[in-house]
């Protein structure tokens, strides 16, 4: 199979290609919802960390543990967990992110039926020493629990390991980006989304071969010299499960050259250093790339990343994507919007529930949108 | 109207009355006049959260303001959807917590019930009661562009980290020390441990008031606790809130004496879970007394006492800290269910009502889990209400009517 096959086919049925490759290497899979869970342990474990990302159907099970002002991650995610559609995962890592998976992790320990469970309680501020250290704490704590539960023991050499592997893997996909990023169409335009997606779902080392096939074959792709009459959009949210938006966005005439998603730049941003103590350089990681809004980096810190992102990605127009129900995405929204408003920058706003909104009332804004710019 | 003839007022009703209302109502007022006039006085304005430690402030003679105090009030006084809407103009979701949205809207338009709040200095925002104050304290910082102090007060799921309690405790000193820039002085330990064994005596007293409920027919009720709370959330460490629960206990002991029920003709004893519904007290204490049914207990109240027992008032600074971060929100479901159990069991209650209220994901997330294990494991009816604390677009009164009737037959079954 071509690259870009495969990571559709994963990217489509996520589950389906989990259990196929579990099958094949017996690996145990750690379910996770969230860019701060150390998945570089959990690889170093022998494990692999499987990304949950919510389900796109009705809430039937969930219903009964959660209200329906929670968002439909959360919920979608409880859903498939109770309808045993994730049986192919050993058990998940819960890294303290926002109020609603912190409960989210008590209802799935009393209810989904897994023998593993891990709360990586994260400090939410980053920018202290003594936050700091705690985080530091909390990761040597985790791969100890990690040794416990999975009945492994994990060397140094095998984070360390782990982390060039990491790091191969978010230099590439960084690559990825910048090519898309330099000639929009050198890929589909849902291709990121699809790459991303199976970067987190697959056997990373599969993964990475991949995805230098693929590299391979865009090798020879050429940045546009521009006079391209295509707009150039980025999109600022958490995660991003719908690849139709891209397409609906290419069809209007604009091309999603960047993103500040959960599941996109910000899983791939950030290095760790490969000959620093392997926990602390870790822990460095999410000190210092770029923050969800869960966590506290600074006041602007965000605002400032957005408005770095669109000068130097050459950002025409930025189209928010905010999943319902989540607060600390709809906390940072007005001021994010008066920063790119300040500096004559349009956006939109497009809230996701369960589903983005029907295709056709979503184009009709997108072609206005992209007509404004 | 002091001239109007006045109307013959009901007997029954007026003995029910706790008398030491008006005397909150003046300390209150004297607190709010104090800090709108800060500026006048030299004095410096921290706004904090409900939940963070205030006794270093009271002891560096700052002022302490509190946002979701002043939340309540603007529910309380039915000004909540008004400023909800100026704040969704603003780009709040509709989804956001109300206090947060109504607050932000307050200070932007010096709207609600005392025109605004009086602006901060700096602020102070500990996590151990959400992750929203986070953001809106972010949202203030930037607004008033003044410093912003975070406690960052790890979750309790299943255990605290010996790593978890060093951090908090490095971070009271780091608290201190932030206290100490903003004052332009030194703190004063020997202060702190005062203001911290006042502090100390306020929790016990006010625990020793929520706990005359127990008595049958109970003289107070949840909803006297919610308007007798703001003390204990607002000025513990002054000695104005020790004299203030001292004389509301020993109305209560008075009224246990002479026999004095809030609700007349007690039946039902109900324990009350999550925020009150603050624009509704009324309606919903005069709904459940007509079915002989009291709230004699809430596990909101308590949440500024309950952790009492954790705190050594000799080691104030330290304890405190830690015992901050297990207060009933901030712990798993499974230990919450051990407090709820307890309390139950304390009030002897018949029945729980459960406020799912849409501004607070980590109190109403895991209630209909705890519901569940309350019906199984205690075998006592429960109700959920879904609503609101101050949005009051979120509360159907004809379908809460009807639902309130429906569980108290069951009760009465």
């Amino acid at each position: 199979m071509n690259p870009f096959d495969l990571f559709a086919s994963v990217s489509r049925s996520p589950y389906a290609h989990a259990r196929a490759e579990k099958k094949n290497d017996g690996k145990k899979r750690i379910g996770y919802f969230c860019s701060y869970a150390p998945e570089e342990l959990v690889h170093a474990a022998g494990a692999i960390p499987f990304r949950l990302f919510g389900a796109r159907r009705d809430i039937r099970a969930a219903d009964a543990h959660l209200q329906s002002y929670c968002c439909s991650l959360v919920r979608g995610g409880l859903e498939d967990a109770l309808q045993k559609e994730l049986d192919f995962l050993d058990g998940a890592v819960f890294p303290h992110t926002c109020d609603s998976i912190q409960r989210l992790s008590d209802i799935w320990r009393l209810n989904a039926g897994f023998p593993i469970h891990f709360d990586v309680v994260m400090p939410v501020k980053l920018n202290t020493s003594s936050a700091r250290q705690y985080m530091i704490d909390v990761l040597a704590k985790f791969r100890k629990d990690l040794e416990e539960s999975l009945q492994v023991s994990i060397s140094d050499d095998a984070i360390v390991e782990s982390i060039r592997l990491y790091n191969r893997i978010r230099d590439r996909l960084e690559k990825l980006y910048l090519i898309r990023s330099g000639n929009p169409e050198s890929l589909p335009p849902s291709a990121m989304n699809m790459v991303m997606k199976s970067a987190m779902i697959m056997d990373r080392a599969v993964f990475l071969e991949a995805l230098e096939q693929l590299l391979e074959t865009l090798s020879n792709t050429k940045a546009q010299s521009g006079g391209s009459k295509r707009k150039r959009i980025l999109i600022s949210g958490g995660i991003c499960n719908h690849p139709d938006i891209y397409d609906v966005l290419a069809e209007a005439g604009g091309d999603v050259v960047w993103d500040d998603l959960c599941t996109g730049y910000r899983y791939a941003g950030g290095r760790i250093d490969e000959s620093a103590d392997p926990i602390e350089a870790i822990a460095d990681r999410y000190l210092t790339r770029m923050a969800c809004p869960a966590k506290h980096l600074s006041n602007t810190a965000r605002g400032e990343h957005l408005l770095e992102a669109v000068r130097e990605q050459k950002i025409e127009g930025v189209v928010f994507l905010l999943l319902k129900f989540c607060d600390p995405h709809a906390f940072d929204y007005p001021y994010l919007k008066q920063f790119l408003d300040d500096k004559g920058i349009p956006n939109i706003l497009v809230e996701v529930e369960e589903q983005p909104a029907p295709e056709g009332q979503l184009r009709t804004r997108f072609e206005t949108f992209v007509d404004m710019l | 109207m002091a001239d109007a003839p006045e109307k013959a007022r009901d007997p029954e009703k007026e003995k029910r009355k706790i008398k030491s209302v008006s005397k909150m109502k003046e300390i209150m007022t004297n607190y709010y006049i104090e800090a709108k006039t800060a500026r006048d006085s030299g004095k410096k304005v921290a706004w904090i959260t409900s939940g963070g430690p205030v006794e270093p402030l009271i002891a560096m003679d700052v002022i302490p303001v509190y946002p979701e105090n002043h939340g309540a009030m603007i529910g309380a006084s039915k000004m909540g959807v008004d400023l909800c809407e100026k704040a969704e103009e603003m780009g709040y979701s509709r989804d956001l917590c109300s206090y947060a949205r109504a607050d932000i809207a307050s200070a932007a338009t010096n709207g609600g019930p005392i025109g605004g709040l009086p602006e901060p200095d700096f602020l102070v925002c500990c996590n151990n009661i959400c992750g929203t104050v986070l953001k809106w304290y972010e949202v203030a910082a930037r607004y008033y562009n003044v410093p912003l102090f975070i406690l960052d007060t790890p979750f309790v799921h299943r255990e605290f980290s010996d790593a978890a309690r060093d951090y908090v405790i490095r971070q009271i000193y780091e608290y201190i020390d932030f206290l100490e820039v903003q004052c332009g002085k030194k703190a004063d330990f020997d202060r702190m441990q005062e203001v911290g064994k006042l502090s100390v005596e306020s929790m016990r007293l006010w625990q020793a008031v929520l706990d005359v409920a127990a008595h049958k027919p109970a003289p107070m009720s949840a909803f006297d606790a919610f308007f007798h709370l703001a003390l204990i959330v607002t000025l513990r460490g002054k000695p104005v809130v020790v004299d203030y629960y001292q004389g509301l206990l020993d109305e209560m002991n008075e009224r246990i004496r002479d026999g004095i029920a809030m609700v007349p003709n007690e039946k039902y004893r109900l324990l009350w879970d999550n925020l009150p519904i603050w624009y509704k007290t009324k309606w919903l204490s005069e709904k459940f007394a007509s079915h002989d049914a009291c709230l004699v207990a809430d596990t909101y109240t308590s949440a500024w006492s309950g952790v009492l027992p954790l705190i050594d008032e000799n080691n104030f600074l330290e304890t405190m800290s830690v015992a901050y971060t297990k207060i009933y929100i901030n712990i798993s479901i499974d230990l919450m269910i051990d407090k709820l159990r307890e309390m139950i069991r304390k009030y002897d209650a018949d029945g729980l009502v459960m406020h799912s209220n849409r501004s607070c994901k980590p109190y109403s997330l895991g209630q209909y889990d705890l519901q569940k294990m309350v019906m199984k494991e205690l075998k006592i009816p429960t109700l959920i209400i879904e609503a609101d604390m101050v949005d009051e677009r979120q509360f159907s009164e004809s379908q809460i009517d009807t639902r309130i009737d429906a569980f108290m037959e069951t009760l009465k079954s």
